[in-house]
């Protein structure tokens, strides 16, 4: 199989594959999650649970003083690998006219030199996210292994994107195919590993917003 | 009945995970920051105090049994398992190193309520056998004689007949048709009766009709703390049967956090209906009074004094303004410590952990958080509004030699009322 | 074959030496060989004999042909007529019939194992090789006869170097390239539908100067020509860095000259020279015409998803897939949901009462 025909596949079969393991199976983990139920709450309620859910939706993104102060890099670096994830995934003009092909709108991109700093930022800030997962104690005792495939299918992604528009290391065409291929093996793990937080941090903080929102207390 | 099993612990575990629940474990990433929020293990330096893995029992059962993935690993026998050996190992991570006090919940980047988790989690710790002595002790006697500390009708009988004979102050006992039912806590029958009278001159001066019951004067609730539903709801019944016996409008929950919580957020969920009352906190009742005129102060704290946060009453419980309301009105030099508010540290003791004497230890080392704060901010008096944060503070300043007295907020606030109605009482 | 080197031949033909020298210098160019080359090649040249070429054309247009007449430095006469002996080209030459098969073999016979073979278009494979024949002899088995005697093929078109259109899904003949039939003669691929008219006389002509062919990728084709690709020789480049796309083949991008990849542009991942060749005498190219441009010279590139379709879109239906997949979520979703509904159920229901009496193992 030569580039062409693994570039042809990664764009058609392979990525046909990933999508439909990615969409099934997000909505598998999905329906397993909301089918569990949640029993109403029955005490008399102090605020709105629904006020409340939205609030912590949006301000959990923020950090928190408290701890903040305690493990400032590691914080500021996963600001710093997630936005610069969005940042290259979002506005760089020809994924976004992928995102175009699947919604039927589009955005403005993005200069590709940007881009190109902003993948070598998150390269970095994601080797720095692995160096802080084996070097905190804490980190290190929690991790398994699927911490550290969800952090490989996460950094392949990115680092081939930035050695494919490079062309660095191999033929443009051979990397564009891997850097294709390396995003369906993202598709496919997702579900079934942590990166379900992409989805499900919406659920667990709508939840405990909401519950302290009903009952008028910070979340 | 049958007796306390592995497989007893993991079915109340499995029916206690719900939407929620999954989508906590379904978000974390095993970021570690939780550690960060929590003084057992930022005292301690050990890991394995790292809130999410408290609950990791409750995960592996949550995976296998509620995830197709799980299902197959545990098919190919690649899933972790749940035996005699999970429970014993967690059991001290779950009651002695977890004061329930909710702050890992605040700072959990994904929003996962780490701390609901673990209240959840000692429902099956309990039903396995796992739960501990001092804990088993304080329910039995809860359930058995009618107060956590095995306080009786006559005790507090023979503090309100000491108070009548003292002050001439009047406590209703089982009044109908009275607008509060005022509930204690068995520490403040015993080592704080400072709390009753200080209600009794409140409520005078307020002109509020008020009560308490005989059949349901302890508002403590052991069955929150060890994790057993069906005794938290026993103990919830009496208060809500004498409240709506009596038709109170009103029932006050005393100085005490998780008593607050009981009564206050799990009760109707506990008993399955909305109460036919209004619960409220005696420092929000306070905070009330004072803001209708009903009671007036006169008079200055000058010391130099902070407040300490009980968990569930300002971070879970939302009472956060209202105290400080209060001290600003008594106390001329009143300053708050770093973390404070919502995001207060908790005093070690919460969540069961002052009744679990193989805990001791390891509470006084979370004291050494509160130890750090208090020293930073040198204060003459520390005021809270929990007798239980109460005794675990006087018990960790004493062990350090620190000598700071620890108040109770409502009956630093009696004394400082108008005099006037100090003598007319 | 007559014995006159190129130079004698030239001068019968009353070109100057300076006028030689010229065609020399315009060869280096394009080879893109260094200046100092042009004394050499003038010298190659005018020792060089001029070599039989024979043309098999098999399943293709007649575009390569086409574009080879169109060739400007040096020209097609130029080239015929100076420096190659076309003996066999079924467009070009006069004769026809068994007259034209004759001199095939004619030439083969007098030039065994020294003649150029070019091909252009694919062979059918398919029913025994008879979609195709010449004279009643199938493309197969002309192409076998003929390579036998070549000391190089050149396969002209991305029909004879990869298999081209004819090889496109379904592939109803069969159609292989001319690599997939030959193992044992050098060939070079001058892919391209059709390939640049300068890059196929380029080819031709280098043989001519050093008599070999010029070093090669790892698809046989000639670097100089198709060492980078099309996006990176682009003068659209700047845009594309920019973020600047148009949009619509009449929007305002496309009017101010922005980069063309969201039309489909497959400029990153084809190699070849038009960005820096030029068509029509260094006239225009398809990307400076305002289309993106279609991968013509790389394999396969009929099969690579619309030409309308960004590289980096799915050439399936991504909708479709969606659908299916949500479809396929939901149901194996309700599934797991109606079984995690029991589970939970179950324990609920079977959870016994706890009093106090049982907290302790020892009661």
């Amino acid at each position: 199989m030569d580039a062409n025909e693994l570039l042809a596949w990664a764009r058609g079969p392979g990525f046909d594959i990933a999508l439909i393991i990615f969409v099934a199976g997000m909505l598998l983990r999905l329906l397993e999650v909301i089918s569990l139920g949640k029993k109403p709450d029955l005490s008399a309620p102090r605020g709105s649970g629904v006020e409340g859910g939205l609030r912590t939706l949006l301000a959990r993104s923020l950090p928190r003083k408290a701890v903040f102060d305690r493990e400032p890099l590691r914080i500021i670096n996963g600001y710093v690998l997630h936005l610069g994830f969005f940042i290259v995934l979002f506005m760089y003009g020809p994924h976004i006219a992928l995102f175009q092909s699947i919604l039927g709108f589009g955005w403005p991109a993005l200069p590709s030199g940007v881009i190109d700093a902003v993948g070598a930022i998150t390269i970095l800030s994601l080797v720095a996210a692995l160096v802080f997962r084996l070097n905190n104690k804490v980190m290190r005792f929690l991790s398994t292994g699927g911490d550290y495939v969800a952090w490989a299918v996460t950094l392949l992604p990115v680092l081939t994107g930035y050695l494919a528009y490079n062309h660095l290391l191999l033929p443009y065409t051979t990397m564009l195919a891997v850097h294709l291929l390396s995003v369906e093996l993202l598709m496919v793990v997702a579900p079934f590993s942590k990166l379900t937080h992409m989805f499900s941090f919406a659920m667990a903080r709508w939840h405990q917003g909401y519950k302290a929102g009903q009952r008028g207390v910070e979340s | 009945m049958s007796a306390p099993s592995v497989e007893k612990g993991i079915q109340f575990i499995k029916a206690q995970i719900d939407a929620p629940i999954a989508s906590f474990f379904s978000a974390c990433v095993h970021c570690g920051l939780c550690a960060e929020a929590c003084l057992f293990f930022t005292e301690t330096g050990d890991p394995k105090y790292t809130p999410i893995n408290k609950v990791e029992p409750m995960r592996r059962i949550w995976e296998r049994e509620f995830t197709l993935f799980g299902r197959l690993k545990s098919a190919v026998g690649l899933a972790k398992p749940v035996d005699e050996d999970t429970f014993a190992e967690w059991e001290t991570l779950v009651y002695d190193g977890c004061s329930l006090c909710g702050r890992c919940s605040l700072v959990c980047p994904v929003g996962n309520d780490i701390s609901d988790m673990i209240r959840k989690i000692r429902e099956g710790f309990a039903a396995a056998g796992h739960a501990p002595e001092g804990l088993i002790g304080a329910s039995t006697r809860a359930v058995e004689i009618g107060s956590p500390m095995g306080v009786k009708l006559p005790a507090v009988m023979a503090q309100i007949k000491h108070l009548r004979d003292n002050t001439g102050l009047d406590v209703p006992v089982d009044a109908k048709g009275a607008e509060y039912l005022v509930l204690l806590s068995s520490m403040e029958i015993m080592n704080f009766p400072e709390y009753l009278e200080a209600i009794a001159r409140i409520m005078h001066q307020a002109g509020k009709t008020w009560t308490i019951a005989s059949n349901a004067f302890e508002a403590t609730n052991s069955g929150i703390q060890i994790g057993v539903s069906d005794i938290a709801r026993q103990l919830v019944l009496r208060v809500v049967e004498a409240a709506e016996g009596l038709g109170v409008k009103t029932v006050i929950s005393p100085e005490c956090g998780h008593a607050f919580t009981a009564i206050r957020w799990d009760g109707a969920n506990l008993i399955g209906r909305p109460y036919k009352f209004e619960v409220k906190h005696i420092l929000e009742v306070l905070d009330e009074f004072v803001g209708q005129g009903l009671i007036r102060t006169e008079g200055m704290e000058e010391a130099r004094l902070t407040y300490h946060d009980p968990c569930q009453i300002a971070r879970k419980g939302g009472v956060v303004k209202q105290p400080r309301n209060l001290l600003n009105r008594i106390a001329s030099n009143f300053v708050e410590m770093q973390d404070t508010g919502e995001m207060n540290w908790c005093c070690g003791g919460g969540g069961g952990v002052s009744a679990n004497e193989r805990a001791d230890e390891l509470k006084l080392t979370a004291f050494n958080r509160k130890k750090a704060q208090l020293q930073a901010l040198g204060v003459d008096t520390l005021v809270t509004a929990c007798a239980n944060c109460r005794l675990t503070l006087e018990e960790g300043l004493e062990e350090n030699e620190m000598d700071i007295p620890v108040v109770g907020l409502t009956e630093m606030l009696a004394e400082y009322l108008v005099e006037d109605d100090k003598e007319k009482a | 074959m007559d014995d006159l080197t190129l130079s004698e031949r030239l001068r019968q033909r009353g070109v100057s030496r300076r006028g030689f020298m010229k065609f020399c210098a315009a060869t280096a160019s394009m080879m893109a060989l260094p200046p100092l080359m042009i004394p050499k090649i003038a010298a190659a040249l005018e020792k060089a004999r001029r070599p039989s070429v024979i043309w098999l054309s098999f399943q293709e247009c007649t575009g390569c042909t086409e574009s080879l007449t169109r060739s400007h430095a040096p020209t097609i006469e130029g080239l015929i007529f100076d420096h190659i002996s076309l003996d066999y080209h079924h467009t070009l030459q006069a004769a026809a019939g068994d007259g034209a098969e004759h001199a095939r073999e004619a030439a083969m016979k007098e030039n065994w194992g020294k003649y150029i073979l070019v091909v252009d278009g694919s062979i059918p494979l398919g029913e025994g090789g008879n979609y195709s024949a010449i004279a009643g002899i199938s493309n197969l088995h002309m192409l076998k006869e003929v390579a036998e005697g070549a000391a190089a093929i050149v396969s002209v078109g991305t029909c004879a170097a990869f298999g081209g259109l004819p090889m496109a899904k379904p592939n109803p003949t069969g159609a292989v390239a001319v690599s997939d039939i030959i193992k044992d003669k050098p060939i070079v691929n001058v892919p391209g539908c059709p390939p640049i008219p300068t890059v196929i006389t380029g080819v031709l002509a280098h043989f001519l100067t050093f008599g070999r062919l010029p070093e090669l990728d790892h698809l046989h084709r000639p670097k100089v020509f198709f060492g980078q690709s099309i996006h990176d020789r682009c003068y659209r480049r700047p845009f594309y860095e920019r973020g600047q796309f148009a949009e619509t083949f009449d929007d305002e991008g496309a009017r101010k000259g922005w980069c063309l990849f969201k039309l489909g542009c497959k400029g990153p991942t084809t190699y070849n020279a038009c960005a820096t060749a030029k068509w029509n005498q260094g006239t225009s190219w398809p990307v400076e015409a305002g289309h993106g441009c279609i991968g013509c010279s790389e394999p396969r590139f009929w099969d690579a998803g619309g030409f309308y379709q960004a590289l980096s879109v799915p050439h399936t239906k991504v909708g479709e897939t969606v659908l299916t997949a949500g479809a396929a979520g939901l149901a194996i979703g309700a599934a797991a949901a109606v079984l995690n509904r029991k589970r939970k159920a179950g324990a609920v229901e079977n959870r016994e009462t706890i009093t106090v009496k049982d907290l302790s193992k020892e009661s």
